[in-house]
């Protein structure tokens, strides 16, 4: 048993249910308790989905667990299967469901039988992978599936297309910023000329897939979803891929080039460099800004830098190379993945950080004091404590990571967004500091401002105790319509039960 | 037993046990731990409880000084590991770091299927490190949402002292309302208060309510003489209130069910059997139920009931004459509907997780009576429902009004239908006359929003010039 207050990266059927959620016209089954079903609020609140989430919970309860629950999720499946006609139906226990380890192979296989679409179990292991490692299997399981059952009817294509193409990998639901990111990277390849194959699994249905090797590359964006499968690609193909995430200016271009690299050895005549420089001096306002004066006051500041393995290591590059800010610290969740992190970073910072226990990062994050921290909600909600602004920049995702404006984080619009947020990250400690200097911050404890002095009514203890219970952001309002109600009623006195009296007249 | 006599008969109950969405039962932890300051909750189970917590009611790094989860492990799940030793190390941790006055421990499906022996090893813990340790098995597996609050109060009245305390200094102590309510007052000034009371037996009340609201009821009861010994919960786990055999207990949700069969038969009292304090209709029932128990001619009631419902108006005009559906979630549901169809709405169907017919009997009553006086309909009543089932009848039935979880709101508004997510209401303050118009609040809220927007449909989402 272990004591924890916070989790980096979900339990593994969130990550199942992610992939599975992201293509279209596939539904899963999620074996498990009916709490277990809080993945459909996430998704339908955080992405504001117009469309129910195709997951169905098929409820394990008392009942069931006498029973025994094969009846009721092989019933299920086929029901769904009925009703709403999906390519694909996924089955997954969570952790919970698993410890009764039951044969949900046999289960998949007995609901094939009645279903139109195929079935199949999410293969993961839940005692051992988190909700990364799950998403990764899944969306390989499934790609590999649809590859096998069209190479079986002959349906795989031959040739490439007839123009550079790529397929982009590892785009998903409740991904941080990932809708924002493959636009920009989807105008990325426009402007290079490349047509998008295939984007997976987001918005892609599973027959997709199969046209998946008519591309002449495959783009992995992401470290944490969708190697796998670029190399289950190449090894079944022999299409290359790039795996090099083009966060900043410098990425981006190192990017762009292996693209130009992989395109000419395939027989193409492209050369990217003036597109780069353009980019790069006249698109992205990074590069100027990185030299401009409001950048020189950054030199030298420290930072540290948290999240997963794509977003840390990008950004202790981009702080380091890019806007000379040292960073003292780097550090990832990502503990299965550390050997590749620690690689990327080392050269780049002091420290390195691999860890999921929240409360060793915030123990560093006091210890380093740094001038602005990135990292997740969690780093934030240390940086609040400590007094150090934050800049978020990896999951777990909360809403704010879904904004309704266009905030990529990758490509060259990337780079004036990633931009922007050091900036008013670093500044914002600034301007916090003048305030707290000439007392501008309004943060001594006090029930409302002037309480007792331009008042001429009198509150007793315990209208005053529970005034104080109020929240404050709509206290002085209460106060200003209890006072109002008093002083009609020549009430003199202002105790709880003329502050809730007041509360009923005037619906406070 | 003072549990309603009636027993309706009209209403249609059904049980489609389908697939429905609700929250977990862990979920009280987020507000229980606020209620009761000097706890601690300790949540035994998986990450997929952690993550819940976390994620959909955004618990943990606010909660974090007052509340962890005790992560099982595979080697717990194996059982390789010794429960008890492992309990202790972290309840030492939690002692040193924080300690509080109880840790209660949260039981989860895990612990439910691998059979840990919570309740077994709470005694001896509690025993070996001096802290009590309450156990409420509040698992997904037997409950619903809001019914972890149930578990955990019924798990806490074990531990209300059963005899009230003779000095009187210790007697003040204890009893946090009229400490509140008497604040910084003269001693005679309260001997003179309690002259303000009828002569009645002990009247604990239990259920979660935020502090103004139980300042708010015990103060309705004391207009009519009736003086509120204690609640459970208290603010504090040290101010439990004393139950002693024959005191009188009522209920102010409902979805409390064991815990008035806890009061009932382990601590002996009495349950007076009401509606729920829910609506100014309801309020009004409860208080007057309370009052025929104790033999009491209610005050005033009629003019202040009227005098809510006048102030209610604006709101009440805006849903008279529409339908609300509830699909089920936190079982506030029946004393809901019983409150809008007393506004004049229709309410074709009522889902509930889970349907107490004993407990919730003087409220049922009050829905069936409510619906003839108001000649409409008797909705259907449909506990464990079928939320995919439920999509179709609603597509069917187009109600002006869907009381829905959060997993079904925006796709429902999405197709033109109006939600409201129940589980505001959990989390607002609705009990009593005063916060009737909260209720109103939140459920006109989504109509007065489509006003303002009115008629534009999703092919047009927004206003081409704005009115100013
Ligand atoms: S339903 Fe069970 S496993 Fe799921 S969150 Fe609730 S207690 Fe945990
Ligand atoms: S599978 Fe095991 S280790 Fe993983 S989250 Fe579930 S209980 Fe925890």
């Amino acid at each position: 048993m272990k004591l924890a207050y916070w989790m980096y990266a979900g339990p593994a059927h969130i990550g199942t249910l992610r992939i599975a959620s992201s293509f279209k016209n596939v539904h899963a089954i999620m074996h498990a308790p009916l709490g277990d079903d809080y993945f459909n609020v996430m998704r339908s609140m955080l992405e504001r989905e117009r469309n129910f989430t195709p997951v169905t919970t098929s409820v394990v309860d008392r009942n069931v667990l006498a029973r025994g629950s094969q009846e009721k999720v092989v019933d299920n499946i086929t029901r769904k299967d009925a009703e709403e006609h999906p390519d694909l139906i996924v089955l997954t226990p969570t952790c919970t469901s698993s410890i009764l380890q039951e044969d949900l192979q046999n289960f998949v296989e007995r609901a094939q039988i009645e279903s139109k679409g195929d079935v199949m179990l999410a293969d993961v292991n839940h005692y051992r992978f988190n909700e990364l490692q799950a998403a990764d299997r899944t969306l390989n399981q499934i790609a590999q599936f649809y590859i096998e059952k069209a190479r079986k009817r002959g349906e795989l294509p031959t040739a490439k297309t007839e123009k550079p193409s790529v397929n982009i990998i590892g785009t998903s639901t409740m991904g941080f910023h990932n809708q924002h990111d493959c636009t920009e990277l989807k105008r990325l390849m426009a402007d290079l000329g490349i047509e998008v194959n295939v984007v997976i699994p987001e918005g892609s249905t599973v027959y997709d897939i199969q046209k998946m090797p008519r591309a002449w590359f495959n783009l992995v964006p992401y470290r944490e979803l969708g190697l796998p499968l670029a190399e289950y690609l190449q090894e079944q193909f022999g299409t290359p891929f790039v795996d090099i995430t083009p966060m900043g200016v410098v990425e981006t271009a190192r990017c762009i080039r292996k693209i130009q690299q992989i395109l000419n050895e395939q027989g193409a005549a492209v050369n990217y460099e003036e597109f780069i420089n353009e980019q790069t001096l006249h698109v992205s306002q990074a590069a100027w800004f990185s030299r401009s004066i409001d950048c020189q006051n950054l030199t030298g500041k420290k930072a540290v830098v948290f999240g997963d393995n794509t977003h840390a290591a990008a950004m202790t590059k981009i702080l380091a190379r890019e806007m000379g800010i040292h960073v003292v610290l780097a550090g990832t969740y990502c503990k299965y993945d550390a050997d590749w992190f620690r690689e990327q970073v080392s050269e780049y910072c002091d420290e390195v950080l691999i860890s999921e226990d929240n409360g060793e990062i915030g123990d560093a994050i006091a210890r380093l004091e740094p001038s602005a921290i990135f990292g997740t909600q969690m780093e934030r909600h240390v940086g609040k404590r400590l007094d150090i602004p934050c800049g978020v920049i990896a999951a777990p995702i909360h809403i704010q990571n879904f904004p309704i404006g266009y905030k990529p984080f990758m490509g060259y619009e990337g780079t004036n967004q990633i931009t922007d947020l050091i900036y008013n990250s670093f500044t914002l400690g600034m301007e916090d500091h003048l305030l707290e200097i000439f007392g501008g911050h309004d943060t001594k404890e006090g029930i409302t401002k002037g309480i007792s002095a331009d008042s001429d009514l009198a509150w007793s203890k315990d209208g005053l105790a529970e005034l104080n219970k109020i929240p404050g952001f709509v206290r002085g309002k209460v106060k200003r319509n209890t006072e109002k109600f008093a002083r009609e009623r020549q009430i003199e006195q202002i105790t709880a039960e003329v502050l809730y009296a007041a509360k009923e007249a005037v619906g406070a | 037993m003072t549990l309603a006599e009636t027993q309706p008969q009209a209403l249609e109950f059904e049980c489609e046990t389908g697939n429905y969405h609700t929250f977990c039962p862990i979920s009280c932890v987020a507000w229980l731990y606020q209620k009761i300051e000097d706890s601690f909750f300790l949540v035994i189970g998986t990450k997929t409880c952690g993550y819940f917590l976390q994620n959909a009611m955004g618990v943990m790094i606010f909660a974090e000084p007052r509340y962890a989860m005790a992560e099982l492990e595979e080697g717990d799940i194996s059982a390789q590991l010794n429960d008890y030793e492992e309990l202790k190390r972290l309840c030492t941790q939690i002692k040193r770091d924080r300690n509080p006055s109880v840790i209660v421990w949260i039981g989860t499906c895990t612990t439910e299927i691998i059979k840990t022996d919570l309740e077994g090893l709470a005694p001896r813990l509690e025993a070996e490190i001096g802290i009590p340790i309450v156990v409420a098995r509040a698992n997904g597996l037997d409950y619903a949402f809001t019914q972890g609050e149930d578990t955990v109060l019924a798990a806490m009245a074990h531990r209300c002292p059963d005899k009230a305390p003779v000095a009187e200094t210790e007697k003040e102590e204890r009893n946090a309302i009229s400490r509140l309510i008497n604040f910084g007052r003269k001693k005679e000034d309260v001997a003179a208060d309690e002259s303000e009371y009828v002569k009645h037996p002990p009247l604990v009340l239990f259920g979660s309510l935020p502090d103004p609201v139980v300042t708010q009821l015990t103060m309705e009861l004391k207009r009519q003489g009736i003086k509120v010994s204690g609640w459970l919960p208290a603010k504090r786990f040290t101010e439990l209130p004393v139950l002693e055999e024959g005191y009188y207990v009522s209920g102010i949700n409902p979805f409390l069910s064991r815990t008035a069969t806890t009061l009932m038969r382990r601590r002996k009292c009495k349950l007076i059997g009401a509606p729920f304090p829910i609506g100014p209709d309801g309020t009004r029932a409860w208080i007057e139920k309370i009052c025929s128990v104790f033999g009491i001619e209610p005050q005033g009631l009629d003019e202040r009931e009227a005098q809510i419902w006048a102030g209610l108006e604006d709101y009440v005009k805006l849903i008279r004459g529409k339908s609300v559906f509830f699909m089920g979630d936190n079982l506030l549901e029946i004393s809901l509907a019983r409150f809008l169809v007393r506004c004049g709405m229709t309410v074709p169907e009522i889902g509930i997780p889970y349907m107490d017919k004993r407990y919730q009997a003087a409220e049922l009553a009050l829905l069936e009576k409510t619906c003839a006086e108001m000649g409409v309909p008797l909705p259907r009543i449909m506990e464990k429902p079928d939320n995919y089932n439920q999509l179709q009848r609603i597509y069917e039935l187009k109600p002006d009004l869907v009381i829905t979880g959060m997993a079904h709101a925006n796709p429902l508004e999405a197709r033109g239908i109006n939600t409201k997510w129940s589980v505001e209401f959990t989390f607002a303050q609705i009990h009593g006359f005063t916060n009737a118009r909260d209720v109103l609040e939140l459920v006109t809220r989504p109509l007065r929003r489509n006003n303002s927007l009115k008629d534009l449909g999703w092919d047009k989402l927004v206003r081409e010039e704005a009115k100013l």
